[in-house]
């Protein structure tokens, strides 16, 4: 068991940092600190591809595929040091986290030429319509369907809660292809450029006054017979792989971006008084603590490499950095009080603290809920019985 | 960086868990907390059998090298059984501080003894202590194990001594204790002679670390095995027809305590690992631990028995051994709203 970096990782660290902080005070000095993900799209996208051209992108992908072949440590290294370093998050993430990795691990050789060379480049903006209406939590009782004709295909239906869509080139979607199926059974994975006729976006706005999330609407929309992931009918397949993904090292990133945050509270309480406050001290103290745990709770998921028992730490991570990260926001507006509750400008636009309160509320709900959650690790973690199905 | 443990690491831990699980059953504790709250024979085992009382001691004080990460392991593997030991007092706490604080004369003079379990040692530690040259007056309410041991390792917040237990002006009265497992007792000192350890400042510094680290060791242990227990209970308990396992309150309530279990086991093996590599971060680590552990220990127990139902608040049923433990974990060796506050001190400066 060992926490400390070698020399030869440290000095990959200074590396890192380096060209990042070169970057932000140069020419990509107007996105430095942003930590909203709709602020300056067409800016953000330019910084993926200077990510791609200088491999930054991906640097735990294969050298072949425009990454560095980064080791464990080296990729946390380089994730404190992106946010360390103020760099706002990636525009691309779900292509970089998700999409990338699972055309990486399902993808024919001929799908992994198309895409991941793009992706590594900063030039393909994927986004992920899995969730409908009707398909929340029950994320297997998608009702969007796909049908091949004429050697594509053709798919009807609705997506909701796609993330960062209308700045997207690609959309990877959850279909129905066998008709009369039902849950798990006859879905199929497939990718799809969204500039097309059939594929239309419209904005959802969310109670912070922002609109990250969209609705997307398929009518007859098309894409080419070889864009599926895996099989026909093995949709739910690729889509569990790949949420499989969704725990790596990108947790380390985002817990960089709680960093800031509660360094925000705490020079928000020690400026307004509220640090002395043995409550509030209290509150900050179990914040701080929590970050850590998380931190650590990560690099134990991480550096485990026996993959045949449950890793505990994997399983409970979303919900604790969720629930931490929703605590966080009430103890900002606590720590505000009152002067958190207005804003300066004539705008409904929030500062980073007011908006990470009414931000979070998202975060317990997205990606599984919390109640969802605990589902999981009771029955994957605990073997507790499974909830039963209703057949409505 | 690699935060998993090494195969010798997982070693020491299969012989530990083995060595409770066959050992520190609940008929031998129960005999133990009828009687001082010491399984002698289990101490003795663990001390010269297994050898494993010297791990976090340095080899050149006669101890097994290794450091906390390794005793964490142990006192962990000890914690899930509620074993009736003094490990905590005796090696944790004293014997830490006299490897680490005492002279070279000090050491062989006593932590033979301790290792091998002949001599048991508490630690007496009164803020208010008074040393006259090395004539100590004082009293500490709440010694572990304190009417067991020959010896006293006593403290002041700048002065550590050794005492033996029957110097005299030394007063010690048993206390009955609400967690029999590790019972407390009184120590008075009154004008009794002390022999100092040669450096105070290391003693003390080595036996809060240590202690933080064990008492939050023993708590994931203690933690982890609630839900174990609990978790069996709910798959073979029937009402209205199914295993009670199957209900989502009842299930929500076992994954609460598996998310704090698992950021509590991330808090003890920072926190030793940290000291061990001598981190910047130790110091907060320790404090994180003690009470982030403590806390949920007393959470998983205290589901434990509502999750158990009636027969869970019976005698029979060891919840309530996990229950009381939890709780004087969380109140010993500084609570955690203390040390919640040295951590806050450390990111925000001392409240005026």
């Amino acid at each position: 068991m060992k926490l400390g970096f070698s020399p030869e990782e440290e000095l990959f660290r200074k590396e890192c940092a380096d060209w990042l902080n070169a970057e932000m005070a140069g020419e990509f000095r107007d996105i430095r600190g942003i930590t909203k993900l709709t602020a300056s799209p067409e800016r953000r996208k330019e910084w993926e591809q200077r990510l791609g051209e200088a491999r930054w992108g991906c640097i735990g992908w294969p050298e072949s595929w425009g990454g560095r072949n980064a080791t464990l440590a080296q990729q946390v290294i380089f994730a404190e040091e992106y946010a360390r370093a103020g760099v706002p998050g990636r525009v691309n993430h779900i292509g970089i986290e998700l999409a990338g990795p699972t055309i990486l691990a399902f993808g024919t050789e001929e799908q992994k030429q198309r895409f991941l060379p793009d992706i590594a480049a900063g030039k393909t903006i994927f986004c992920q319509g899995f969730s409908e209406p009707g398909a929340g939590s029950d994320l297997a009782s998608v009702r969007t369907k796909g049908r091949l004709e004429g050697g594509e295909w053709v798919v009807n239906g609705q997506k909701i809660w796609t993330s960062l869509a209308h700045i997207s080139d690609w959309i990877f979607v959850v279909t129905r292809t066998e008709e009369g199926t039902k849950g798990p059974k006859g879905l199929t994975f497939l990718m799809m450029p969204i500039d097309q006729p059939g594929i239309e976006i419209r904005g959802i706005t969310q109670i912070n006054g922002d609109a990250e999330f969209n609705e997307t609407f398929f009518t007859d929309a098309r894409c080419a017979a070889d864009s599926m992931i895996g099989a026909v009918g093995e949709g739910w397949k690729i889509a569990m792989g790949l949420l499989a993904f969704e725990r790596g090292v990108s947790t380390l990133g985002q817990q960089m971006g709680f960093r800031n945050e509660l360094d925000e509270i705490i020079a928000a309480a020690r400026a307004n008084g509220a640090a002395q406050d043995p409550l509030i001290r209290q509150r900050i103290a179990r914040a701080e603590i929590g970050l850590r745990l998380m931190r650590y709770g990560a690099l134990r998921m991480l550096s485990n490499t026996d993959h045949s028992k449950i890793d505990g730490a994997a399983l409970t991570y979303k919900i604790q950095w969720a629930t931490w990260r929703r605590s966080l926001g009430e103890l900002a507006m606590d720590v505000l009080g009152q002067a958190g509750e207005v804003t300066d400008g004539s705008t409904y636009e929030w500062g980073t603290l007011p908006n990470l309160f009414l931000y979070s509320r998202a975060d317990t709900i997205y990606g599984g809920t919390n109640q969802i959650q605990r589902n999981l690790i009771a029955e994957r973690g605990l073997g507790m019985p499974r909830e039963p199905r209703g057949d409505i | 960086m690699h935060f998993v443990f090494t195969e010798e690491q997982a070693m020491i831990g299969e012989t530990a868990r083995a060595l409770f699980a066959e050992n520190a059953t609940s008929q031998r504790t129960r005999a133990a907390m009828a009687a001082d709250g010491i399984d002698a024979a289990l101490w003795i085992a663990f001390c010269q059998e297994l050898g494993l009382s010297g791990i976090g001691i340095p080899e050149a004080a006669g101890g097994a090298g290794l450091g906390m990460v390794e005793l964490a392991i142990i006192a962990e593997a000890a914690g899930a059984q509620v074993a009736a030991l003094p490990m905590l007092g005796s090696l944790a706490l004293s014997a830490q501080a006299i490897a680490a604080g005492g002279s070279a004369e000090q050491q062989a003079a006593h932590l033979p003894a301790l290792l091998s379990g002949e001599t048991i040692a508490a630690y007496v530690h009164d803020a208010g202590l008074t040393a006259e040259g090395d004539t100590l007056t004082g009293e500490a309410g709440f010694v572990a194990h304190g009417a067991s041991a020959q010896l006293f390792v006593v403290t002041s917040n700048t002065g550590a001594w050794l005492v033996p237990a029957d110097a005299p002006g030394v007063t010690v009265t048993a206390l009955t204790t609400m967690d029999q497992t590790r019972p407390y007792a009184r120590v008075s000192i009154a004008g009794a002679a002390g022999k100092p350890l040669a450096d105070a400042a290391a003693a003390i510094a080595a036996a809060h670390r240590a202690g933080f680290v064990t008492v939050a060791a023993e708590a994931l242990g203690g933690a982890q095995a609630c839900l174990d227990r609990t978790v069996a209970y709910a798959r073979e308990r029937v009402q209205f027809g199914r295993a009670i396992g199957s209900f989502q309150a009842y299930k929500h309530r076992l994954a609460d305590m598996m998310i704090e279990i698992e950021q509590a086991r991330s808090a003890v093996y920072w926190a030793a690992c940290a000291a061990d590599e001598g981190s910047d971060e130790a110091a907060l680590a320790v404090h994180a631990a003690k009470s982030f552990a403590a806390d949920t220990f007393f959470m998983c127990a205290g589901n434990m028995i509502q999750l158990h139902g009636g027969i869970g608040f019976t005698w029979e049923h060891d919840a309530h051994l996990y229950f009381k433990r939890a709780r004087a974990i969380q109140s010993m060796l500084g609570d955690g709203n203390w040390h919640r506050e040295q951590v806050a001190t450390m990111i925000l400066g001392e409240a005026a």
